[in-house]
């Protein structure tokens, strides 16, 4: 089985977004980018599929500008295969990513692909369930664990309710959720190792997609601020507090 | 201007996510349908019938769509759009599943989790966990939006919208339902809930959660959880509270050893009141929390709940 994992740079979830001034978007001058945590998760089930001896051969791809090969590294250094580099500085929306994705599913025979469930920058939850629909496959949206058998693949979901499980028959799409595994530290051996892994270089034009914006962004601006508020002593006080000055118990 | 929305429901009961997606459906102008899909939807049209605003309801009712899952809602409802400008449904899980499917073969982007209507075309939605409000105008001849069902006020019930049923999904599947395993519970839904008390690494383990279950018994409160609680195993996955998790709003949020992580407060900081109880006077949770008490847990929240007492709840 080949397995075909989509991940994205974004701002590290560690770093504090910052509107810019002139309201046109998010500051990403100078500040930390790393793969996006639930493609990290993807990276890492593609790898242990490989070693389980399930998936023949991973592929990791990346729709974005130069540096997003920094990205591909990453996932081939905690073993993924090779890498697709599709060379873009546009900001592309998932619909676009989709098509891309599409094309390069079906030119690499991929029987998988796991990918994450949102892109924790633009927080959209959407390309995985598009891509499902180009292809026409199935799909196994926030997966807390899966279990491959034959032609089809067994997902456990998590759901606003707890769990649910749905079988697929592949080839098929699978996101990821928090609780799928922990993602492996690449090593420094393995570090040295991906720098001689192939990474193919495209760009959007190859595919002939279109991948025009659909949105436009009027504008961006910070989220409502909270006042601060104050430090109550202890629990009687808290209990006051929320009863008589805030009447919400 | 038509516009289908999309019901959330068990199969018997609509759901209140329902009447904040009417709402904001109607503030993009226009006829408002409901769409019930489900199995033995009779019941649950019944109900969404009753919404205000809302012109029709259609039912769609077949094995196949008790789960709504993301193939058969396909089927569904692409066709339908031919009568529709918009489709909107609330962004829980179920919804979230199909949705881009649905944008997909309209050739549409989808507009996800929208917390502002500004008109037909042009919506409001926190990206970067809620750190930034990106307004976004669409240009798609159709628009496909979740909506993150927080920020809207629900739907009134003194409607009489008309009802029809509409004919069987056909088609052959290639994802099958096997099961579910559901957390049992006879508090309010998380989301829904007028109180919130939730629990982070600092509770310590699982067992140390029955502290918080005598206040939110006291409260009427849901509980809910950072996702590092979920992640030590402490609580099922479908307590975490967060940017990745649920989305809540309401009129008191009360975190206990939650640090305030940025993907934790993009869930909760909507909340009208927050209160937090957390040992680290410098946690930033206490940055966004009307009542903060700094203090050892294990020995506030006996308090708190003798405290309660005392006040007469
Ligand atoms: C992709 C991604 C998605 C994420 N999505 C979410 C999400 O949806 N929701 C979410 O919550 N997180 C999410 N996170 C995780 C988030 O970054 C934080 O790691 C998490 O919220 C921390 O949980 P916590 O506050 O319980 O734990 P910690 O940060 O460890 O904080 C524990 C707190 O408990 C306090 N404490 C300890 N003992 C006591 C005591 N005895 N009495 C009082 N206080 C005590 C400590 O002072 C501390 O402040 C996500 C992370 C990533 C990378
Ligand atoms: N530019 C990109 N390149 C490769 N994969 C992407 C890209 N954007 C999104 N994805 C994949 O799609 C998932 C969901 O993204 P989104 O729909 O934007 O929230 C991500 O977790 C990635 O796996």
């Amino acid at each position: 089985m080949k397995v075909l994992v989509p991940v994205k740079r974004v701002l590290d979830y560690n770093v504090k977004a910052r509107v810019k001034s002139d309201n046109s978007g998010v500051d990403l001058a100078n500040v930390k980018m790393s793969m996006n945590p639930f493609d990290e998760i993807a990276v890492e089930e593609a790898v242990r599929l490989q070693e389980a001896g399930t998936a023949a051969e991973t592929i990791v791809v990346s729709i974005g500008p130069a540096k997003a090969q920094e990205t591909i590294r990453t996932g081939l250094a905690m073993g993924i295969d090779r890498g697709v580099h599709v060379q873009t500085d546009e900001d592309l929306e998932p619909l676009a990513i989709a098509k891309i994705l599409k094309s390069v599913a079906e030119a690499e025979g991929a029987d998988l692909v796991v990918m994450g469930k949102q892109a924790i920058d633009n927080d959209y939850g959407a390309t995985g369930g598009m891509l499902a629909a180009m292809l026409d496959w199935p799909i196994g949206s926030a997966a807390n664990s899966v279990e491959h058998d034959g032609g089809a693949m067994t997902v456990v979901k998590e759901v606003d309710g707890g769990l649910q499980t749905v079988k697929l028959t592949l080839p098929a799409v699978v996101t990821t959720d928090l609780r799928l595994n922990e993602p492996r530290y690449a090593t420094l051996p393995n570090i040295m190792k991906a720098k001689k892994k192939p990474i193919e270089a495209k760009t959007p034009a190859d595919y002939s997609v279109d991948t025009a914006p659909r949105l436009t962004t009027v504008k961006v601006t910070e989220p409502a601020a909270r006042k601060a508020g104050i430090k109550v002593e202890d629990a009687a006080q808290l209990v006051d507090k929320l009863k008589n000055e805030a009447g919400v118990i | 201007m038509a516009i289908l929305v999309i019901a959330e429901h068990d199969n018997k009961d609509l759901k209140d996510a329902t009447h904040k997606t009417v709402t904001a459906a109607l503030s993009m102008g226009g006829d408002v349908d409901v769409l019930v899909a489900g199995k033995g939807v009779k019941d649950v049209m019944g109900q969404a019938v009753k919404i205000d605003g809302v012109r029709a309801v259609l039912g769609v009712d077949h094995k196949v769509l008790e789960r709504q899952l993301a193939e058969a809602m396909e089927v569904v409802i692409v066709p339908l759009m031919g009568d529709y400008d918009a489709v909107l449904a609330p962004d829980t899980t179920t919804h979230k599943n199909y949705m881009p499917r649905v944008a997909a073969k309209l050739d549409v982007q989808q507009i996800s989790s929208v917390t502002g209507v500004e008109s037909a075309d042009t919506f409001v939605r926190p990206i970067y966990a809620g750190n930034a409000m990106a307004t976004v105008k669409s240009s798609d001849a159709k628009k496909v939006v979740t909506v993150r069902t927080t920020a809207f006020a629900a739907a009134g019930e003194g409607g009489s919208a008309s009802d029809k049923m509409l004919a069987d999904p056909a088609g052959s599947y290639k994802s099958e339902y096997i099961g579910e395993e559901l957390s049992k519970s006879d508090r309010p839904e998380l989301t829904a809930a007028k109180v919130v008390i939730s629990g982070g690494r600092g509770m310590g383990s699982g067992e140390n959660f029955k502290l918080l279950e005598g206040i939110a018994d006291k409260l009427g409160a849901a509980m809910g959880a950072s996702r590092a609680a979920v992640d030590a195993g402490f609580v099922p996955n479908d307590w975490q509270v967060g940017q990745t998790g649920k989305a809540v709003a309401p009129a008191l949020y009360i975190a206990v050893g939650i640090s305030g992580a940025i993907q934790h407060l993009a869930g909760m900081k909507d909340s009208k009141v927050i209160a937090a109880i957390n040992k680290d006077e410098d946690a930033p949770i206490f940055q966004v929390a009307d009542y903060g008490l700094v203090a050892d847990l294990f020995k506030a929240l006996p308090e708190f709940e003798a405290e309660l007492g005392k006040a007469g709840l």
